[in-house]
């Protein structure tokens, strides 16, 4: 009985493993930045260059840093959503414009819409650094101390929005 | 008597010929060699870097190291590695820049920690149990072949074989 039962168990654990190997995404790098104070920074605004923002501006309310670029394809899938959360004023939206030129950026949100509060310039990319930016788009939900509670890595889904950003920042918006 | 040797008139030619030839071939190199570029402004610096940079992954390209990659964010990295290094800061503190903002996965070579153990110990483990599961069955197949002790009949045939052998 054993003799047939052994490999049968061995076969079911090895597929067992490759099954949620299947599931797993390498391309997804938990951040060691979850639970930590956002990187300080102080950039120039994209509308307008000659004003500065800075991460320390939006303590006290929860928001959500968007990095973006006009270069980035897969920006152009998630930004309809983006227009539509802005829309709805649940949570400001500020975007992360990284390593990109000033005016095909502004020419990019005239065609598809402008869904932020603000956006701030990063030309060289050195803020995507301290916010362990290695891929676009990549969102960051930052709550009111300026601690970053979680970060979508590649486009905002409905799916994403609706299991865990939008409850998320419910919960956030409830705190102190 | 004196022997002249005179050359055919086609061989002069052709002499001649392979010269220019190879004029030809060298006056390119000649006219476009310029000054190399340098690599690197500074050596030592570049040196430090990429020895640091060997040991980080890139997270665009996961299989190649920050020294190798050709991606954007990797060069990035090492710029920003290199104005580190301009700075003084030590090779721990820069790697600790990097695990601070990409956690242990960018690092090939990842510390010791409840979360990677089953990455250190995971292979021994599995060859322990491999080589367990081989002793077992190499016991368990000896209790099962049974000594038959040879009857007086096969003895003298394997006896009249061995004698033949030696015949030969």
């Amino acid at each position: 009985m054993m003799r047939y039962l052994a490999p049968l168990i061995a076969f079911i654990v090895l597929a067992l493993f490759l099954l949620v190997g299947l599931t797993l995404n390498p391309r997804q790098v938990p951040s060691p930045l979850i639970d930590k104070p956002a990187p300080i920074f102080q950039l120039n605004q994209l509308h307008d260059p000659d004003k500065v923002m800075t991460s320390q501006d939006n303590l006290g309310k929860v928001w959500l840093l968007n990095v973006w670029a006009s270069w980035c394809v897969a920006c152009r899938d998630e930004h309809p959503l983006l227009v539509q959360l802005a829309n709805t004023g649940i949570v400001p939206v500020y975007g992360l414009n990284y390593k990109d030129e000033r005016t095909t950026a502004l020419q990019w949100l005239k065609q598809f819409g402008d869904p932020y509060t603000i956006s701030v310039v990063d030309p060289e990319g050195r803020v995507g650094i301290d916010y362990g930016v290695y891929g676009v788009p990549e969102t960051y939900v930052i709550d009111k101390k300026g601690i970053i509670r979680h970060k979508q890595i590649g486009p905002v889904t409905v799916d994403a929005l609706q299991k865990k950003i939008i409850p998320l920042i419910v919960e956030l918006q409830r705190q102190t | 008597m004196r022997f002249k040797m005179v050359l055919p008139y086609s061989f002069i030619e052709l002499n001649k010929l392979f010269i220019i030839f190879l004029l030809v071939l060298i006056a390119p190199t000649i006219v476009w060699a310029k000054e190399a570029v340098p690599v690197a402004e500074n050596l030592e610096v570049e040196k430090r870097m990429l020895k640091l940079t060997e040991n980080l992954r890139c997270l665009v390209c996961q299989n190649e190291t920050i020294a190798d990659s050709r991606a954007d964010f990797s060069n990035d990295i090492r710029r920003e590695i290199r104005e580190q290094i301009k700075a003084n800061k030590s090779d721990q503190e820069i790697i600790q820049f990097m695990v601070d903002r990409y956690g242990d996965f960018v690092l090939y070579d990842p510390p010791m920690k409840p979360t990677t153990l089953l990455l250190w110990f995971g292979p021994v483990a599995l060859f322990l149990v491999g080589f367990g599961a081989l002793v077992m069955y190499l016991r368990r197949r000896r209790e099962q072949i049974e000594d038959v002790p040879l009857s007086e009949a096969q003895l003298k045939k394997a006896e009249a074989l061995l004698k033949e052998n030696k015949g030969n």
